[in-house]
C-alpha cells in the first residue's frame, strides 16, 4: 500500500508542477491543489501506514505496536487547514485580478519585471 | 519561563484588540504602543539570557521532545530585538505614509499577524512549528502585498504567491521526510539523533528540500526572481516592512538548520552555500547597478546582501558566523531605512524614477544627511555599522583561505557603493529635470515623517561606534551555534533539573 | 435555486448539521472531531442556507456579522490560555475541572474545550467570509 501511495505522490507532484507551468491562472491554482495534496499525502505516509488501528488508545489498553503514530496525522490536519486558507486566498486573488484586468492569461503578467 | 511566549502572545492580543477598532487614530496608537511593548519584552529576554544562556518553555506543559518547545538563545534574541525595532519604526512611519486608499485598521491587523509569525519563527524550537509560523507570516504578507488591489500590485502578488507557495510545499515535504527518517521534529532532539547517526549522509536529499525552500524565502541566487518582480509594487510602507524582515527569516532558518542538525556532510553543504552566496551577491549587485528606479535598485540590493549572510554561514567559523549575524542585524536596519527614505523622496517628488527627480540636496539638506547614513552603512564606509559586518566576513574568509568568495564580496561592495552613489547623484546632487513630475517642495518633512529614519540612522551609527560590544554578543551567538551543546541540554533536559 | 422541496428540506438538514457540528465539537478531545471539523459543519449549514435562498438574501438577513464570530472565537482562545497562566503550569497547559451535574453525572470541563469552542466560532466566521467573498457579486 505504501508503494502504491508513494507512486501516487509522485504522480500528483508531476501533475502539480505541470499545471503550475500552464498559462491560465485557474490551471495554476489547480496545480497548487495537486501540490498541496501530494505534500500532505507525503507527510501522512512518513510514519508508515498501520492498517485498522487508530491513533487513539483507551485508558489502560496499551498495545504500543498496534497503534498508528498520531503525530503525522496531526501534522497533516494542520497542513490541510493551512492549505485551505491559502487556496481560498489564491482564488480570491484570482477573482480580483480577473475583475481588474479581465484576463486569465499568465502571459499578460509581464509588466512588473523588466 | 512564561515570558518566552510573550513575543507571540502580545501580537495576538493586539490583533484581537485591533479587530474592535474602527478608527485609524486608535489603530495607530495601538500599533505604536504595541510595538514598543514588544521591544521591551525582547530586550528583557535578551537581558535574561545573560544569566541563563538559553531560555526554554515547554508549551502546553508537554515534556520536551513530545511537545513544542519555545527556545530563546542569543541568535533568536538578537533577531527579536532587531525585528521589534523595525516594527516600531515602521508603525511610526505608517502614520504619515500609509496609503489613504487602504483599509488602514486592517493594515495594522495584518501588520501584527506578520509580527506574530515572525516572532514565532524566531523563538520556536520545533521544525513543524516553524513551518506553521512561516505560513502565518506568509499569509499576512499575501494580504499586505495585495492590499489596495491596483493592477500591477495584483500581478506582483501573484508572482510572489506562486514561488513562495512552492517553497512552502517543499518545506513541508522536507518535514515529512525528516520525520520519516528520524521520528522527531524537535530541533534539539534532531541534533542529538543525527549526531550519532552513521548513515547521516542520507539526510542530504531531505536537506536539499529545506535548502530550496529556505532559498526561495531568503531569495538566494537561482530562486530569487519573485523578489524584484513584486517588491516594488505595493505601498512603500509594506515594501519597507517586507524588505527588512521577510527574507531575513529565511536566512535565520538557514543558520538555524545548517548549524544545529544538518552538519553531517559539511564539505558539500558549505561549498554549495558559498557558491550560491557568491552568485547571489554578484547577480544582485550587478542588477542593482543597471536600474534607475529606487525601489528596484534597493530590492536587488536585498538579494546581493543576502549573499553576504549566507557566505558567513558557508565559511562556518565563529568569526564568520558572528560576522553574518552582525551583518544581518545591520542590514535589516539600514535596508529598511533606505526604503523609508525612498518613500519620503517619492512623496516629495511624486515618483520613484531617478531620472525624474533631482535637486533634493538643495531643497532638503537634512534628508540628504538621513540618506547618506544608511547608504554609506550599506556600502561599508568605516565608522558605520556595515563596515564592521563586511570586515568580519572578509577577515574570516581570508583566515579560512576562501579567496574567491572574499574577492567576490569585496567586488560586490564596490558595486553597492556604485549604486548608492548613483542614487545620491541622481536624486540629491543633479538639478531637478523639467518635466511633469516637477512638484518640488510640496511636502515638508516634519518631525513625524523623519523620526523613523532618525531612529534607524542613530541605530546604524551606534552599532558602528559600539561595534565591539555588539560583536561580543554576536560572537556569543555564533559560539552557541557552533557548539550547540547548551542548546540541546537546555531543551531536552529542562524537566530533570 | 428556487424550489420548494429544497427550501423545506434545507430547514431540517440545517438543523441536523448544527446538531452534528455540536456533537463533533464536544467529542473532539479524545476522538475524531473537534473545533475545526465542528466549525466547518456549522459553516456548511450557513452555506446551505445561502445556496437555497441566495447569497444576497443571506447577506441581508445575517443577524450576527461573520466578523463577530471570528472576534469572539479569538477572544475565547485567549481566555483558554489564562488559567494556565495564573496557575504557572506553563504556557497554554490544559487545565481540567470536574463538575457533577444532577442528571448527566460527572462532567469534565477544561480549557481545551474552551479553546476548541473558540476555534469552532472562528471557523464558522471564516467559512461565511469565504462564502461571501468568493461567490458572485450582485
Amino acid at each position: 500500500m505504501e508503494t502504491l501511495l508513494a507512486i501516487l505522490v509522485g504522480i500528483l507532484y508531476t501533475a502539480g508542477f505541470y499545471m503550475l507551468l500552464r498559462r491560465s491562472i485557474l490551471k495554476f491554482i489547480i496545480g497548487i491543489i495537486f501540490l498541496s495534496n501530494a505534500t500532505n499525502l507525503l507527510v501522512f505516509l512518513s510514519a508508515g501506514l498501520v492498517a485498522g488501528s487508530p491513533a487513539f488508545i483507551k485508558d489502560g489498553n496499551m498495545q504500543a505496536e498496534k497503534t498508528a503514530d498520531p503525530l503525522p496525522q496531526a501534522l497533516v490536519l494542520t497542513a490541510i487547514v493551512i492549505g485551505l486558507g491559502i487556496l481560498v486566498f489564491t482564488l480570491a486573488l484570482k477573482y480580483k485580478y480577473f475583475e481588474v484586468t479581465g484576463t486569465d492569461d499568465l502571459d499578460q503578467l509581464k509588466k512588473t519585471d523588466d | 519561563m512564561t515570558a518566552v511566549a510573550l513575543p507571540i502572545l502580545i501580537p495576538f492580543v493586539l490583533i484581537i484588540s485591533l479587530l474592535f477598532v474602527k478608527s485609524v487614530r486608535w489603530a495607530r496608537v495601538i500599533a505604536i504602543a504595541g510595538s514598543t511593548v514588544l521591544l521591551c519584552v525582547s530586550v528583557y529576554l535578551f537581558i535574561r539570557l545573560g544569566s541563563e544562556k538559553v531560555i526554554t518553555l515547554n508549551a502546553g506543559g508537554w515534556p520536551s521532545p513530545a511537545g513544542i518547545t519555545l527556545v530563546v538563545d542569543y541568535l533568536s534574541a538578537l533577531m527579536l530585538i532587531t525585528a521589534s525595532v523595525l516594527l516600531l519604526t515602521i508603525s511610526i512611519y505608517s502614520v504619515r505614509f500609509l496609503s489613504v486608499s487602504f483599509d488602514r485598521p486592517k493594515f495594522y491587523l495584518f501588520f501584527f499577524s506578520l509580527a506574530m509569525g515572525l516572532n514565532g519563527s524566531f523563538i520556536t524550537g520545533d521544525v513543524f512549528n516553524l513551518y506553521v509560523w512561516f505560513e502565518v507570516m506568509l499569509m499576512s504578507s499575501f494580504v499586505l502585498i495585495a492590499m489596495g488591489s491596483r493592477k500591477e500590485q495584483l500581478e506582483g502578488s501573484i508572482k510572489y504567491l506562486a514561488l513562495n507557495l512552492t517553497g512552502s510545499m517543499l518545506f513541508l515535504a522536507g518535514i515529512g521526510l525528516l520525520y520519516g527518517k528520524t521520528g522527531t521534529l524537535n530541533m534539539a532532539h534532531l541534533a542529538e539523533i543525527l549526531k550519532n547517526d552513521d548513515q547521516a549522509m542520507l539526510m542530504n536529499t531531505t536537506a536539499m528540500l529545506f535548502f530550496v525552500a529556505f532559498g526561495i524565502k531568503a531569495a538566494l541566487f537561482p530562486l530569487f526572481f519573485w523578489l524584484p518582480a513584486s517588491y516594488h509594487t505595493p505601498d512603500i510602507t509594506v515594501t519597507s516592512l517586507f524588505a527588512g524582515l521577510l527574507t531575513k527569516v529565511g536566512v535565520y532558518a538557514f543558520i538555524r538548520f545548517f548549524t544545529l542538525f544538518f552538519v553531517q556532510d559539511q564539505v558539500f553543504w558549505h561549498n554549495l552555500l558559498l557558491i550560491t552566496a557568491g552568485f547571489t551577491m554578484l547577480t544582485g549587485g550587478m542588477s542593482a547597478s543597471a536600474h534607475y528606479e529606487t525601489r528596484r535598485i534597493l530590492s536587488y540590493h536585498i538579494i546581493s546582501q543576502i549573499g553576504y549572510m549566507v557566505m558567513g554561514l558557508g565559511i562556518f567559523t565563529p568569526l564568520a558566523l558572528a560576522g553574518a549575524i552582525f551583518f544581518t542585524i545591520h542590514n535589516m536596519i539600514a535596508k529598511t531605512n533606505t526604503f523609508l527614505i525612498s518613500g519620503i523622496i517619492s512623496k516629495m517628488k511624486g515618483t520613484f524614477y531617478l531620472k525624474d527627480i533631482g535637486g533634493l540636496y538643495k531643497q532638503n539638506p537634512f534628508l540628504a544627511v538621513l540618506f547618506i547614513i544608511p547608504a554609506f552603512a550599506l556600502a561599508g564606509i568605516p565608522p558605520l555599522s556595515g563596515f564592521f559586518g563586511k570586515f568580519m566576513l572578509i577577515k574570516a574568509g581570508l583566515e579560512d583561505k576562501h579567496y574567491v568568495i572574499t574577492t567576490v564580496a569585496v567586488f560586490t561592495g564596490i558595486l553597492t557603493l556604485y549604486s548608492m552613489i548613483k542614487i545620491w547623484n541622481e536624486a540629491f546632487l543633479k538639478k531637478q529635470p523639467d518635466n511633469a513630475f516637477n512638484q518640488s517642495g510640496k511636502i515638508k518633512t516634519g518631525f513625524i515623517e523623519v523620526l523613523p529614519s532618525v531612529i534607524l540612522g542613530l541605530v546604524s551609527i551606534l552599532m558602528g561606534l559600539f561595534a565591539a560590544t555588539v560583536f561580543q554578543y554576536t560572537l556569543e551567538a555564533a559560539n552557541q551555534l557552533i557548539d550547540p551543546t547548551i542548546y540541546i541540554e537546555k531543551v531536552l533536559h529542562t524537566l530533570k533539573q | 435555486m428556487n424550489t420548494v422541496i429544497l427550501k423545506i428540506a434545507s430547514r431540517y438538514v440545517r438543523g441536523l448539521l448544527i446538531i452534528f457540528a455540536v456533537i463533533a465539537l464536544l467529542r473532539g478531545h479524545n476522538f475524531p472531531g473537534g473545533g475545526f471539523i465542528g466549525g466547518l459543519l456549522a459553516g456548511l449549514s450557513v452555506a446551505f442556507k445561502g445556496y437555497t435562498f441566495g447569497i444576497a438574501y443571506l447577506k441581508k438577513h445575517m443577524s450576527i456579522m461573520p466578523e463577530w464570530f471570528i472576534i469572539s472565537g479569538l477572544v475565547m482562545i485567549l481566555f483558554s490560555a489564562i488559567p494556565a497562566f495564573l496557575n504557572k503550569t506553563g504556557f497554554m497547559t490544559g487545565e481540567w475541572y470536574k463538575i457533577t451535574l444532577p442528571l448527566a453525572g460527572e462532567l469534565k470541563l477544561g480549557t481545551p474545550l474552551i479553546f476548541d469552542f473558540g476555534i469552532f466560532l472562528a471557523i464558522i466566521g471564516i467559512t461565511i467570509i469565504f462564502l461571501f467573498s468568493l461567490t458572485e457579486k450582485e
